[in-house]
C-alpha cells in the first residue's frame, strides 16, 4: 500500500452508471462500489483512496467517455496545462 | 510523449451537442456496453495519431448509430448496412482523409452483408471496426447473423439451431480470404490485456488508414449486457467462455508492411460538366412571353395519372418542359408499377415561379384522370376550387365532386381521330394550353421538335395536329 497522492484513480459519480467493469478489472481492487447512490440511482464506483498502481485498466475497462480518470504515476499537476 | 493521465481521449467533443436531452456530458449506452470501451479506444487512437481533423467516421444503424454524437471528427450517418458504400463515396471523394466505418453485426454481416463484401473486395481505403456481440441489441435481442449455435435470443428460444438457422457467421474468416484487404484481425474486449490487444489492432488499423493501405477489418468480440440480460461482468466471463470458441481470435490477414498506399482518381463533381451533358442552364432561360395566366393557374401543381402506355410520363414532362420555357421553376415525379404497358402510372408535375418544395402533388391543383381507377382514385385529393379534365372516350362515370371545375374531354377518341393513339399526350398539352391560357399553342408546336428529338418529322407534325385538336376542342365546347 502506497499513501502517495500519485497514480490515483478517480471516478466521477454522476456520469458512472454503476457497471462495476472497473471494480472487476482492477488488479489492486482499490475500486469498490459506493454505498451511496448517485443521480441516475446507481451506486457508482469509487476509489478507496490509496493502493492504486496507475496501471489504467479501470480507465480502459469503463465505457464511459469521461466517467474515469487515471492520474498516473509520473502525473505532476504544475505541468498540466 | 509519455501520458501522465488517462482522461476522455480529444477525439471525443467536449459538450455532446449534438445529443437531445440534458445529459450532454454522457453517452446513450447502457452501463457496461463494449460500444464505449472501443468508442473510447478509437477516440483515443484518433488523438495520438492527431488525425482528428483528418477523420470521417460513418455511423451504422444499430445502437452505434449515434456515434456522431461522440466523435469529434466529421460524421455520417447511414441507412442500414451501408457504411461501407457511403465510405466507399467518401473516401473516393476525399482521398486524403482516413475514413472509418463503425459497425454492429446486424448492420454489418446481415443486410450490409454484400456492401462489406464488395467495398473490402476493392480493397477502399476504409478502416471498418466491426463490433460483435452476436445479437441484435438495439431492437430487443432478436438473433444476428453472429449469434451462436444453442444460444437463446428473443427470435431463437429454444437456442441457434444450425439446421434452421445456420451457423455463426465469421466476417474474419470470410474477408482473409480476399485479396485486396490489408489487414484482417478479430480481437475482444473480455478483459483488460485484451482490451490491449483491441487498442494494439484499432491503433494499427487507423495508422495503416493514415498511410492510404486500402481496407483494414477489426472485428471486435463484445458484449451486450441488456441483450444478454446478464450483468456487465458476467458478460465478460459470457464472451470469454461462450464466444471464443466459436470466434477465434487472432490476425487473419496482415500485409500491412508490403501494403502500398492505395491511389485513385478521384471523381469531379462540377455540376457545370452535369448542366453541359444534359443541356441545361443555372440561368432561367426565357424564350417565351407568358400569356395573361389567371391567379389559379399560376401556381400549379399537377397530378397525370392513367394506365402504362397512355402516355401519362411523356404528359407530364411535356408540361414541365414547355412551362420551363416560360421562366418557370417546374419538377415532374413519375410514380408506376413494374410494367412497361397496362400498369397504373401517374406522375406529379409542379410548375411555379417561387421554390417547389414538396414534388409530389399530393393534393393537386388540377388533375388529368386517363382512365377510370385513376379518377375514383384521385379526385378526392383535388383541393378545393381545382380542375379536373377527365378522358370521357375511356371513363364512363361522373365525377362525384361539385366543387371542382370539370372539364370531360374525349383525349382518346381526338387521338385516334388523327389516326394514332399515342399522341393523345400532346392532346392533354392543347387542352391543358386552352383551359389554364399558361402555354400559346404556337408555342407548343414550335417546341415540339425539341421535345421529340430524334423523331421524324412526320410524328412531330401528327404531334403539333394534336396539340391543336386537343386546344380547339377545348375551344369549342367549354
Amino acid at each position: 500500500m502506497t499513501d502517495a497522492k500519485y497514480p490515483r484513480s478517480e471516478v466521477d459519480p454522476d456520469k458512472c452508471k454503476g457497471c462495476g467493469l472497473c471494480i472487476a478489472a482492477c488488479p489492486k481492487k482499490v475500486l469498490v462500489f459506493s454505498p451511496k447512490l448517485n443521480s441516475k440511482g446507481y451506486h457508482y464506483a469509487e476509489y478507496v483512496g490509496s493502493g492504486c498502481v496507475g496501471c489504467g485498466n479501470c480507465f480502459y475497462n469503463c465505457p464511459e467517455p469521461d466517467a474515469i480518470t487515471v492520474y498516473l504515476r509520473n502525473y505532476d499537476p504544475e505541468k498540466v496545462v | 510523449m509519455k501520458k501522465t493521465v488517462l482522461r476522455k481521449p480529444k477525439g471525443f467533443i467536449d459538450v455532446y451537442k449534438h445529443k437531445p436531452g440534458a445529459e450532454k456530458d454522457r453517452t446513450h449506452y447502457c452501463p457496461g456496453c463494449g460500444h464505449g470501451i472501443l468508442h473510447k479506444l478509437i477516440a483515443e487512437a484518433i488523438e495520438d495519431l492527431d488525425i482528428i481533423d483528418d477523420t470521417i467516421l460513418i455511423s451504422p444503424v444499430g445502437c452505434s448509430v449515434f456515434a456522431y454524437y461522440y466523435f469529434d471528427t466529421g460524421n455520417f450517418q447511414v441507412a442500414h448496412g451501408r457504411a461501407p458504400a457511403v465510405g466507399t463515396a467518401v473516401s473516393r471523394a476525399n482521398p486524403d482523409k482516413v475514413v472509418i466505418s463503425y459497425q454492429g453485426d446486424g448492420d454489418l454481416a446481415a443486410i450490409g452483408g454484400n456492401n462489406i463484401l464488395q467495398a473490402a473486395n476493392r480493397g477502399e481505403n476504409i478502416a471498418v471496426f466491426f463490433v460483435n456481440n452476436a445479437i441484435y441489441g438495439m431492437t430487443g435481442g432478436q438473433m444476428a447473423p453472429t449469434t451462436l449455435l444453442e444460444q437463446i435470443t428473443t427470435t431463437t428460444p429454444y437456442g441457434r439451431n444450425a439446421n434452421t438457422d445456420g451457423f455463426p457467421m465469421k466476417m474474419c474468416e470470410v474477408l482473409s480470404q480476399l485479396s485486396a484487404p490489408t489487414y484482417v484481425e478479430r480481437v475482444s474486449l473480455h478483459d483488460a490485456p485484451h482490451i490491449r490487444r483491441t487498442r494494439a489492432a484499432v491503433r494499427k488499423a487507423l495508422q495503416n488508414a493514415k498511410e492510404r493501405k486500402g481496407f483494414q477489418f477489426v472485428e471486435v468480440l463484445s458484449t451486450c449486457p441488456s441483450g444478454w440480460k446478464i450483468d456487465p461482468v458476467k458478460s465478460m466471463e459470457w464472451v470469454k467462455e461462450k464466444m471464443l470458441p466459436q470466434f477465434p481470435l487472432g490476425v487473419y490477414k496482415d500485409v500491412s508492411n508490403e501494403a502500398v498506399a492505395v491511389e485513385r482518381p478521384v471523381p469531379i463533381f462540377d455540376p457545370a460538366i452535369v448542366w453541359e451533358k444534359l443541356g441545361i442552364s443555372s440561368v432561367a432561360d426565357v424564350d417565351f412571353p407568358r400569356g395573361d395566366v389567371p391567379d389559379e393557374y399560376r401556381k400549379m401543381s399537377i397530378r397525370v395519372a392513367g394506365f402504362g402506355g397512355q402516355g401519362i410520363m411523356v404528359t407530364g414532362q411535356a408540361l414541365a418542359s414547355v412551362a420551363l420555357e416560360y421562366g418557370y421553376n417546374v419538377s415532374w415525379l413519375p410514380s408506376y408499377g413494374p410494367e412497361m404497358r397496362g400498369g397504373t402510372a401517374n406522375c406529379s408535375v409542379n410548375i411555379q415561379d417561387g421554390t417547389i418544395g414538396a414534388a409530389e402533388a399530393v393534393k393537386p391543383g388540377l388533375l388529368l384522370a386517363m382512365n377510370r381507377p385513376s379518377l375514383e382514385k384521385f379526385e378526392k385529393f383535388i383541393v378545393p376550387g381545382g380542375t379536373l379534365i377527365y378522358n370521357s372516350t375511356l371513363i364512363d362515370i361522373k365525377p362525384v365532386r361539385n366543387d371542382i371545375k370539370v372539364f370531360a374531354i374525349p383525349i382518346t377518341g381526338i387521338a385516334d381521330e388523327l389516326g394514332n393513339t399515342r399522341v393523345q399526350s400532346l392532346v392533354n398539352i392543347g387542352a391543358y394550353a386552352a383551359i389554364t391560357g399558361m402555354f400559346n399553342v404556337d408555342h407548343v408546336v414550335e417546341l415540339l421538335p425539341k421535345l421529340f428529338k430524334g423523331k421524324k418529322q412526320a410524328i412531330i407534325d401528327l404531334n403539333a395536329k394534336a396539340v391543336k385538336a386537343g386546344y380547339d376542342y377545348v375551344k369549342e365546347n367549354f
